[in-house]
């Protein structure tokens, strides 16, 4: 694959205004699928969790699951949409192996929820406002895996295996309007959206929001058009962004190898491209103007869908508070500084560290775990945080700590314990043997051990230098493989000195 | 015993309450039936070999005096396009060669339910596209009246099943008439109850704003029967209809007693009574109408002008529907897999497939419909066939404001001859004028044998229509004019069958 030619990033946008649209994917965490009582679950044994509708065998027909309706509208109500009063879902005709009937149902002219709008804060504070063209439901396809080829894609492979389970999974897609005017911040806005939009599903309690996971996708269109023009541009769409981080890197790239071409009086062409994380760059899919005919037409084997006024208005009445207002108020219940809290904000992990604290953890702590070895730890296996561990399971940890269980350094293993899905906190230090040992017994004798090569120690002690008890704290807790009470046998250093 | 296959299913079910037969002599006859005649016939595209052991067990269910469905143990014929779970289900298709669903379609899980013996699957034009049943890739099927004729389509295999005795009652699906035109051509009574009336769960889709699933019997009683036990909502099916239906059987046998056609306003469609009718078929028709004035019936002129255009929108919605409908034939899950040599791609794999899998009939259509949905095609197509389709529905309103039931010929002609509509694709979709208006508006519509046409002495049907939801009027009124024709014929009109007892023609 030949590199792209990039443009400087601040030269690219003295040249172009770029013009974004984001088409959000959320995958809803209803019990069964979108028209089926399959089971809607994630890592089951290939093709285990379907029914004759997933595989769109010949005779089954599908039958619309109200649970995803319902979360539909209240998705569209958090987006500040108007709910149809009747809307339709649609056949999107196309052939491809992963869709079992080869039309996938969505929504066409008459969506669920239209004519929307969010506001989502920027790293330094700001505000935008996105504006939301619509947000339908529709089902999703099944997973493809290709074996055999050099690129993992399905040209060139030897064959390919097809995995029905994720097929007619329920999912809400979100299609902006044009945003314009975000300039050198077109990635950061695109992020904090579907941040937003996280934080959003997840306060619903309609989706796991795992982006690793594929259960929310999100697909970036970029165009640039010269400074002064009216007409956009001719634009691309990126996907297999899986991450917010790879969100606004994706963006800037494109904006960068557009402005390059277009410089050069190349023409783009309307296609979509796909985003790699490995090299930080995207590279032509199938081109879009000549697949698009879709054939689009009302579905036949299902009713129109009429909202009641009383459901739209019960879970209005049920909605959670605005992001923004959340934040507020979170903030000052939990006493961080703007900068502390920003920086949480700024990671992503704000549902993470509500929710460590929902389930019975101080914030200081819940921050703590979360900015620091858990970031810290995704950072290096290059996912996210909220893949590694749940909020309840942090929760359970920082109670061990407090309970004086486990120290901090054994909560770590711990930690490293449940991130390898070894069990609860519970049955992990007892597998891995990690209590703190306790037994005064125990200290004792590794004190007097340490004691032996160290004899000054006590002396110093008995003349006031505390501090002088490090030396024999690290030694017995290297003696005990860290399993040492620290706090403990600092008491008894110390009594013995005084002794 | 072999005349108990010539008994209605009414008539056998007597005999096996009062035990004067059981279900497994019932079952064997009409298995030996089909064994005699079927070589020559063709209803037949596969043959239960389980049939005696449920006729077994509902006897033995009998004699320990558990509480039956008035058709537990008689045996029934069901259209390939079905899905069965014991026995393949074709839609006589090649592209599903052998395919055996892991599910049983609704009317056919309701059948086992009712302790019905199923005597296996009957032929039909391929996905039901087509009106003679010569478009089955498993070969043709011969009318019962008169074995050089076709038996009508799609359903032809339920019809001349019926027909032929062997089966006395079957289920068919009808889109555009493929329950009532082989009905009328082989003199058997055809049911497309109301839209959703019959979960459409399991039915291999055609088009499915039009498919309707029903029953194929030799008597207005049978049918209704027959329609008791596979209709009713069903949760799988989102366009069934939730609301609870009065029994058709007691609807029959109201309307056998008499009284029912006096001062019953009937409307006579002048647009599906034309006077390029086969001459036969306009004589029988009339006669059946003074005969209902003589009844004290009002007969009624009605007009509904846009039937004029029925045929042309309902070529691009069925083809439009079906074109999606069968996207998903491409040999990736089940069915026929066809892969070219060379390194195909999966692409190359399903369009092998698709060209080798389907018959000429379906990929006319499928094209066609593929063109109908098209980008920039769409309004001047589907869009305007849709809009037509809400006029015939006007129109059927219209005149029901009027009159009771409506009623015309079946089909403009009577059986024809095999091969002869088959080069000729636009004449054998013209054949459905009469049938189709029904399908486009959601209606119910009976065809019941009314007589011989002079000219060819082949069976001539009149179409009975109503109002959505009111099938049980048409029941009645079917069953009256049946009890006044028979009472003026001296026999059923089964009983003109002539006779038949195999070997080839």
């Amino acid at each position: 694959m030949a590199k792209d030619a990039l443009m400087d990033f601040d030269k690219a946008l003295e040249k172009f205004e770029p013009v974004i649209g984001l088409e959000v994917h959320v995958e809803l965490s209803t019990k069964t699928k979108m028209f089926s009582s399959a089971s809607n679950i994630f890592g089951a044994d290939p093709n285990t969790a379907v029914t004759p509708v997933c595989l769109g065998l010949p005779g089954s027909l599908p039958v619309v699951n109200k649970e995803a309706v319902r979360y539909s509208i209240s998705l569209g109500l958090a987006l500040g949409c108007e709910i149809a009063e009747t809307c339709r879902f649609a056949r999107k005709n196309y052939f491809y192996p992963d869709l079992a009937k080869n039309y996938q149902i969505s929504q066409f002219d008459e969506p669920i929820a239209f004519e929307g709008s969010l506001e989502v804060e920027l790293d330094n504070g700001d505000i935008v406002t996105i504006p939301i063209e619509r947000a339908h439901m529709e089902e999703d396809a099944g997973k493809l895996t290709h074996v055999g080829g050099a690129t993992g894609r399905i040209q060139g492979a030897e064959y390919s295996l097809v995995d029905y389970n994720r097929a007619g999974v329920p999912l809400v897609e979100i299609v902006t309007k044009p945003i314009y005017g975000t300039e050198g911040r077109a990635g950061e806005v695109a992020r904090a959206y579907v941040s937003t939009i996280r934080d959003i599903v997840r306060g619903l309690g309609i989706s796991e929001a795992r982006m690793e996971r594929g259960n929310l996708r999100c697909d970036a269109n970029v165009s640039l058009r010269p400074r002064g023009d009216e007409k956009l541009g001719t634009r691309t769409e990126t996907k297999n962004v899986n991450s917010l981080r790879s969100i606004e890197r994706a963006i800037r790239y494109e904006i960068q190898r557009q402005a390059a071409l277009l410089d050069k009086g190349t023409a783009i062409i309307q296609e979509t491209r796909h985003w790699h994380e490995d090299t930080g760059t995207t590279s032509p899919g199938r081109p879009k103007s000549d697949a698009d005919d879709y054939r689009y037409f009302p579905e036949p084997d299902l009713l129109p869908i009429r909202p009641s006024r009383e459901l739209v208005d019960e879970l209005r009445a049920a909605l959670p508070e605005p992001p923004a207002a959340q934040r507020r108020r979170l903030k000052a219940e939990w006493g961080f500084s703007d900068v502390d809290f920003q920086s949480i904000v700024n990671a992503g992990l704000l549902v993470e560290v509500r929710e460590t604290v929902e389930a019975g953890a101080n914030p200081q702590s819940a921050r703590k775990w979360w900015m620091g070895e858990l970031s810290r730890t995704a950072n290096e296996m290059n996912v996210e945080p909220s893949s590694l561990v749940t909020p309840t399971q942090v929760a359970e940890l920082q109670s061990a700590v407090e309970a004086g269980t486990i120290n901090d350094k054994l909560a770590r293993e711990a930690l490293a314990g449940l991130i390898a899905n070894e069990g609860t906190v519970a049955e992990i230090i007892e597998k891995r043997g990690l209590t703190v040992v306790s037994d005064d017994g125990a200290l004792i004798a590794a004190i007097d051990a340490a004691l032996a090569s160290q004899p000054d120690v006590l002396e110093k002690i008995a003349s006031g230098k505390v501090e002088a008890a490090g030396a024999v704290i690290g030694a017995v807790m290297k003696a005990m493989g860290g399993k040492a009470d620290a706090a403990r046998v600092r008491e008894l250093v110390i009594e013995r000195a005084s002794a | 015993m072999s005349d108990l296959t010539r008994l209605s299913a009414a008539e056998q079910s007597a005999l096996l309450e009062s035990r004067e037969i059981s279900s497994v002599e019932l079952t064997k006859a009409h298995l030996n039936r089909i064994a005699e005649t079927d070589g020559d016939i063709g209803a037949f595209l596969h043959v239960s070999d389980d049939a005696l052991t449920i006729a077994d067990e509902v006897d033995a269910a009998r004699a320990g005096g558990v509480e039956l469905n008035p058709l537990a143990g008689i045996p029934v014929a069901v259209k390939d396009v079905l899905c069965t779970l014991d026995m393949p289900s074709t839609a006589g298709s090649k592209i599903l060669e052998g395919w055996v669903p892991p599910y049983d379609a609704t009317p056919v899980a309701r059948l086992r339910a009712a302790r019905m013996p199923i005597l296996g699957k009957t032929n039909m034009d391929e996905f039901a596209m087509g009106s003679s049943t010569e478009h089955s890739a498993y070969g043709i099927t011969r009318n019962s009246w008169d074995r050089t004729r076709i038996p009508g389509g799609s359903g032809g295999g339920s019809a001349s099943a019926v027909g032929a005795f062997q089966a006395s009652l079957a289920l068919g699906s009808d889109t555009g008439g493929s329950i009532r035109q082989p009905a009328a051509f082989t003199g058997t009574v055809g049911m497309k109850p109301t839209y959703g009336g019959v979960s459409r769960y399991g039915a291999i889709a055609l088009a499915s704003s039009l498919d309707q699933v029903g029953p194929v019997t030799r008597t207005v009683l049978d049918a209704g029967l027959l329609h008791d036990i596979i209709g009713g909502y069903d949760h799988h099916d989102s366009t069934s209809i939730a609301d609870e239906w009065p029994s058709f059987a007691d609807a029959a046998r109201r309307g056998a007693r008499g009284e029912s056609l006096k001062g019953l306003r009937v409307g006579v469609v002048k647009e599906l009574d034309q006077p390029g009718f086969q001459p036969g078929v306009s004589a029988r028709f009339h006669e059946t109408l003074t005969m209902l004035a003589a009844e004290g019936a009002e007969i009624v002129d009605v007009s509904a002008p846009n039937f004029e255009y029925a045929v042309a929108a309902y070529y691009l919605i069925l083809t439009a529907e079906a074109s999606s409908n069968l996207a998903k034939f491409d040999s990736v899950r089940f069915g026929l897999r066809v892969t070219p040599s060379g390194t195909p791609t999966v692409e190359d794999v399903m369009s092998a497939t698709r060209e080798a899998g389907f018959g000429a009939e379906a990929k006319r259509r499928i094209i066609l419909g593929t063109y109908a949905l098209s980008a920039g095609y769409y309004d001047a197509y589907y869009g305007s066939a849709q809009k037509v389709r809400t006029l015939i529905q006007r129109d059927f309103a219209a005149a029901f404001a009027q009159v009771d039931v409506l009623v015309s010929p079946t089909a403009p002609t009577t059986a024809w001859t095999l091969g002869e509509k088959l080069d000729d694709p636009l004449a054998m979709w013209l054949s459905d004028i009469t049938t189709i208006p029904v399908n486009m508006a959601g209606i119910p519509g009976i065809s019941i044998p009314i007589g011989l046409a002079d000219e060819d002495q082949l069976p001539v049907g009149l179409q009975i229509m109503a109002p959505a939801r009111e099938d049980a009027r048409l029941y009645e009124v079917a069953a009256a004019i049946e009890a006044l024709l028979d009472a003026k014929r001296g026999s059923t009109f089964s009983a003109l069958t002539p006779a038949y007892n195999g070997g080839a023609s």
